[in-house]
């Protein structure tokens, strides 16, 4: 196979200028911007002129920074657990499920994912408000005497991430678990494992490298999630999307809101490499 | 045998039980939504107290949803543009890159994607400092770019997938019975990859319809797009044209995807 696929024998040149339009995007949009962002990072002065590492030292000296960094990665941290208290129930059903049932899960997986972040952001408002869904059911069954405030609270913006982000779990897991051999449930049931130990010895252990992938869509759109942040949690509790977008577009301090965006990204990536870590071990414990 | 029985039928129920209430949290929503957006009320209230067509009528209205119109155009404008472009790279890379191993090939693959990981603030903060320094101040065709950036990976994604699946078999006889390269590629890899390519460019698409950080940053006030607009909506007073905005979102959003479930499998191709 000596050419690329579109081209039998297009040769070296060819494949270039097939991948050149793309390279050059990307070289232009992508990493330029993203170099130029680490640079502004590193400018003392508002004007960016000063080269120096005084947002570093001014983002790293205030708790109240610290703090906000944390409270974000916590954020990530709760609605991963979260969803994955809802996505195995469903990936286990799907495991289970003929292929016609298959195609029903995965299109009612697919709608709310096809569906705006924001459609489903302003959905929460309508379930948690004072005169949303869940007051009016927990004031009519006289469950509780007046309406819980669930609208900008930490716990109000975890419940309704876990159902946005839930998709971003699901996808990976049923695409492994889909592939899995349906004779293997078969033959731990014919060797004489029960249900529930067919589930925690075979089921499980081979969906880990879906969830490992699962995990980290959710972790790193969870912490990004801006407009669930801002609408649903309020203007109380402050992330680091939020974060950037005050000192950037309100305060107009370029360099810090690019400091603070480099020390997201750092900081999001390390947890990136540790859960891919966790998987590739996963991975080695099940074929090693 | 009353022990095995146990085991079956409480795993049936436990996950059968389980499984209905995840689904019904992960559906639940988007039908809430559609309810709501027939209220008669004045406010966002549940359960509404009648059924009516008002507000779906408030947002037909041009005079009184002008701003909502125009913005729903730009997005439409910015979305079409966005996948036009975008699915051409993306199936021009995924050509050249289809089957290669080497270590410059899979570099490239890797920074395709890379926008899907990253934190989408710090690359519309990133291409904002950029345009900005540049001097390139034409807001629509920035959130384009933009929006190319950060989509472009889904139908990269999609578009070399179904790449892999060709045989490469086909294209060497096809070869070997004397077709040159382009009638190989237009009567071999082109109708077989076609699905692959609709896949992608309709994931492109409703990812820049839906997006919020890259216009946020890049867009002013004339090119305002419906997902910023939807939520000053929300931040402010809670207009309830908000539902119906959402209610014919969903409705778009379930017609595309069942148009393209039926012609694409768009099910098989997010894998």
């Amino acid at each position: 196979m000596g050419g690329s696929i579109a081209v039998p024998d297009a040769g070296r040149s060819g494949r270039m200028l097939l991948l050149a339009p793309m390279l050059l995007f990307f070289g232009a949009f992508f990493l330029a911007p993203l170099l130029l962002l680490v640079v502004v990072s590193f400018t003392n002065d508002q004007e960016m002129t000063v080269l120096g590492t005084a947002q570093f030292e001014k983002f790293l000296s205030d708790r109240f920074n610290w703090r906000v960094l944390f409270e974000t990665l916590l954020l990530g941290a709760k609605v991963v657990a979260c969803t994955t208290l809802l996505a195995f129930p469903i990936a286990i059903l799907f495991v289970q499920a003929g292929p016609k049932l298959r195609r029903l899960l995965l299109m009612l997986i697919l709608l709310p994912l096809l569906t705006s972040v924001v459609v489903r952001t302003f959905a929460w408002i309508v379930i948690l408000a004072r005169e949303g869904v869940v007051n009016s059911v927990l004031l009519s069954m006289g469950i509780i005497g007046a309406p819980l405030q669930l609208l900008h609270t930490e716990m109000g913006l975890i419940i309704a991430l876990m159902q946005i982000e839930l998709p971003l779990m699901l996808l990976p897991l049923v695409s492994v678990l889909s592939r899995m051999d349906p004779n293997l449930i078969a033959a731990s049931q014919a060797l004489g494992a029960g249900s529930w130990r067919t589930l925690r010895r075979v089921i499980l252990p081979l969906s880990l490298p879906g969830y490992a992938a699962g995990v980290l869509l959710v972790f790193a759109s969870a912490t990004a999630a801006f407009v669930s942040q801002s609408v649903i949690g309020g203007g109380r509790l402050i992330y680091m999307p939020v974060f950037v977008y005050q000192q950037a577009t309100t305060l107009f301090n370029w360099p810090f809101a690019a400091a603070i965006s480099v020390i997201l990204v750092i900081a999001i990536s390390m947890v990136a490499v540790g859960v891919n870590q966790l998987g590739r071990t996963a991975r080695g414990n099940i074929h090693g | 045998m009353a022990s095995f029985d146990f085991d079956r039928w409480s795993y049936r129920l436990v996950l059968g039980a389980l499984g209905v209430m995840a689904l019904t949290i992960m559906v639940a929503p988007v039908i809430i939504v559609l309810v709501v957006s027939f209220t008669a009320d004045n406010a966002m209230r549940f359960p509404p107290s009648g059924f009516s067509w008002r507000w779906y009528e408030a947002l037909l209205d041009t005079v009184q949803s002008s701003q909502i119109h125009r913005a729903a155009l730009n997005t439409l404008q910015v979305g079409l543009w966005a996948t036009a472009i975008g699915t051409a790279l993306a199936l021009l890379a995924g050509l050249a890159l289809a089957r290669r191993r080497g270590a410059g090939a899979r570099s490239a693959d890797t920074l395709f994607v890379t926008p899907l990981m990253l934190p989408q603030i710090a690359f519309a903060l990133a291409a904002l400092v950029f345009f900005s320094l540049i001097g390139f101040d034409a807001a629509k065709p920035a959130v384009i770019i933009g929006h190319i950036v950060v989509c472009v990976p889904l139908a990269y994604k999609t578009i070399s997938a179904s790449l892999s699946q060709l045989d490469p078999a086909l294209l060497e006889s096809s070869s070997s019975l004397g077709a040159g390269r382009f009638r190989t590629f237009r009567r071999i890899t082109l109708p077989i990859i076609l699905p692959g390519i609709a896949a992608g460019a309709f994931l492109l698409f409703m990812a820049s319809k839906d997006n919020v950080a890259v216009s946020l940053f890049l867009s002013d006030a004339r090119t305002n797009m419906l997902p910023i607009r939807m939520w000053q909506m929300m931040e402010g007073t809670l207009d309830v044209r908000v539902a119906a905005v959402s209610g014919l979102l969903i409705f778009a959003t379930l017609v595309l995807m069942l148009a393209m479930e039926r012609t694409v499998r768009i099910s098989d191709r997010l894998r």
